[in-house]
């Protein structure tokens, strides 16, 4: 009888870790970063790299001051750093950068208790924060390719504009246009997303609903043309498969996922329509992690045996 | 005259009205946007918690208990009134910045508050003294919040620009959702240094649910 031992569940462990998780999502946005490089010129490393050292930093020294675990491995405030970076512009001055990256870590994941205790995703609202503080400095996009930073509008607002001129569908595909640092390589955003897909991080439902949203409702608004460059322009890819997948504030069941999904498409679609602002993916992506915890409550699965 | 001390320099940190006790929410936010608006609005509130407190308490053996809360406002309305006329007449700038907020002091639940759990039930000495200590901490907390929001948000202090800080500005501090911020980033950093007061030093004259609770939560620990 010695031999036979109890313990408590769980019995069958995962080789996923945090960890393991977080460097495939960081693997997933080298292509991005590098992008953004090529596209915007060397200042944009110094962004990425001021914002995952400040996130990186504030993480530890939060954890040291609140005398809890130091969870700085996990690579959580890493990516988060990486994320926020890739929303921001690349003009932007680096204080105002590594003080997102504070606000990001601290108060949206900090104070709320940590990694997968936060209910709303750190580098969204930390994003959103910056907008709505210094909307000057956030707002200034800079041109492609350029090497003295001249300034210029977003696809999405010549969109709005009217009259402005557009880059040419297959720019806009490539990357070459205005716009946050990583967000606007499509095909580096892809590979990116279909490698965590086929690595299980994330499932399809998300991205396909969310892109898929945005896409019919352009169609409708204003036709095949205009579609594409919904699609393509802005955050969407980057927020459809790497901020509207975030474990902890998205919702866990397939069906929640397709309702997040729509959710976030609706709310964008309506932002760029209608709205006073030309983007709307990371106003979308907050609002729907607000109500994940009733969707997850919708779409709880009837244990077997158990009463509907 | 140890005890008087005491009372005056409650309101201070141990029940600040602001950061501890939470009351006059509204007026914190609205006005500490700046710090000259934050320390007039303090100044007024306080003058009128001192009148009031002495007039109620004067009055509280006369006052009938059924109808009390609508004779301490009229009592309140009519202080408010006089430090309203005061300021158009001799401070109109000052009158001009606060607007509608100066008006609201009638329902500032800190006045009431302090009608309502000191004055109906102390000496007249002692609920000036409450009511200067109540109305100075009010003061100093908006003054701590304008500070924050007035140096860190536009840069300057007290309307003068201070060289340094105003090229790194977050001008989110100043609009309402970084009064908020503050707000609460204070009431976390004084509840974290002083120590709370308790159930029964607090008792439930000021307590929100003492009407569910009938004085059952105090029970708990025992």
């Amino acid at each position: 009888m010695e031999k036979l031992k109890i313990s408590s569940s769980p019995h069958i462990l995962s080789k996923k870790t945090v960890s393991g998780i977080m460097l495939d999502v960081i693997i997933a946005l080298l292509p991005a970063a590098i992008a953004s490089i090529l596209i915007f010129g060397y200042r944009s490393a110094l962004v990425i790299g001021v914002c995952v050292t400040f996130a990186v930093l504030s993480e530890f020294l939060f954890q040291k001051i609140i005398k809890t675990k130091v969870l700085v491995g996990d690579l959580s405030a890493c990516v988060t750093g990486l994320l926020l970076a890739l929303n921001l512009p690349v003009s932007i001055p680096l204080w105002q950068a590594a003080l997102g990256s504070v606000f990001a870590i601290v108060v949206v994941k900090g104070l709320f208790g940590g990694i997968g205790k936060n209910f709303a995703n750190p580098a969204i609202t930390a994003r959103i924060m910056m907008l709505i503080a210094f909307t000057g400095t956030m707002t200034a996009f800079t041109a492609p390719l350029s090497p003295d930073l001249t300034s210029t509008a977003t696809p999405l607002e010549a969109l709005k504009a009217m009259g402005t001129e557009l880059p040419s569908l297959k720019d806009m595909f490539l990357g070459i246009r205005g716009g946050s640092l990583g967000e606007t390589c499509a095909p580096a955003l892809l590979i990116g997303g279909i490698y965590l897909i086929f690595r299980g991080i994330i499932s399809w439902t998300t991205p396909v609903c969310y892109i898929g949203t945005v896409f019919v409702l352009s169609l409708i608004y204003g036709g095949m043309d205009f579609a594409l460059y919904q699609v393509l322009a802005g955050g969407l890819i980057l927020g459809a498969f790497f901020m509207a997948t975030d474990y902890s504030t998205t919702p866990t069941r397939p069906w929640g996922k397709v309702i997040f999904g729509v959710g976030c498409g609706i709310i964008t679609s309506a932002i760029r329509f209608y709205g006073s602002y030309p983007e709307g993916v990371s106003f979308s992506i907050l609002l729907m992690n607000i109500i994940t915890p009733y969707i997850d409550k919708w779409t709880r699965p009837t244990p077997i045996g158990g009463n509907k | 005259m140890k005890n008087n001390l005491r009372v005056l320099l409650n309101g201070f940190v141990k029940e600040n009205p602001v950061f501890v006790l939470l009351l006059g929410t509204c007026p914190t936010l609205a006005t500490t946007t700046s710090v000259v608006s934050a320390l007039a609005m303090g100044l007024a509130a306080a003058a009128v918690l001192v009148c009031s407190n002495a007039a109620i308490s004067l009055l509280r053996k006369i006052i009938p208990d059924k109808v009390r809360i609508p004779a301490y406002i009229v009592i309140i309305a009519g202080f408010v009134t006089v430090v309203q006329m005061l300021m158009e007449a001799y401070l109109p700038s000052l009158y001009e910045m606060l607007g509608v907020y100066l008006a609201l002091i009638v329902v500032n639940c800190i006045v009431l508050g302090r009608a309502e759990m000191f004055a109906s039930k102390n000496t007249v000495g002692a609920s000036i003294l409450d009511g200067a200590g109540m109305g100075l901490g009010f003061t100093l907390a908006l003054l701590c919040m304008a500070i924050v929001r007035e140096v860190f948000g536009a840069g300057s202090f007290a309307g003068m620009e201070i060289p340094f800080i105003s090229d790194y500005t977050v001008p989110i501090l100043v609009s309402p959702p970084g009064g908020f911020f503050v707000f609460g980033v204070l009431i976390a950093l004084v509840s974290a240094l002083g120590k709370k007061p308790s159930k029964e030093e607090f008792g439930c004259e000021g307590c929100p649910n003492a009407s569910l609770c009938k004085g059952e939560c105090g029970k708990e620990k025992a």
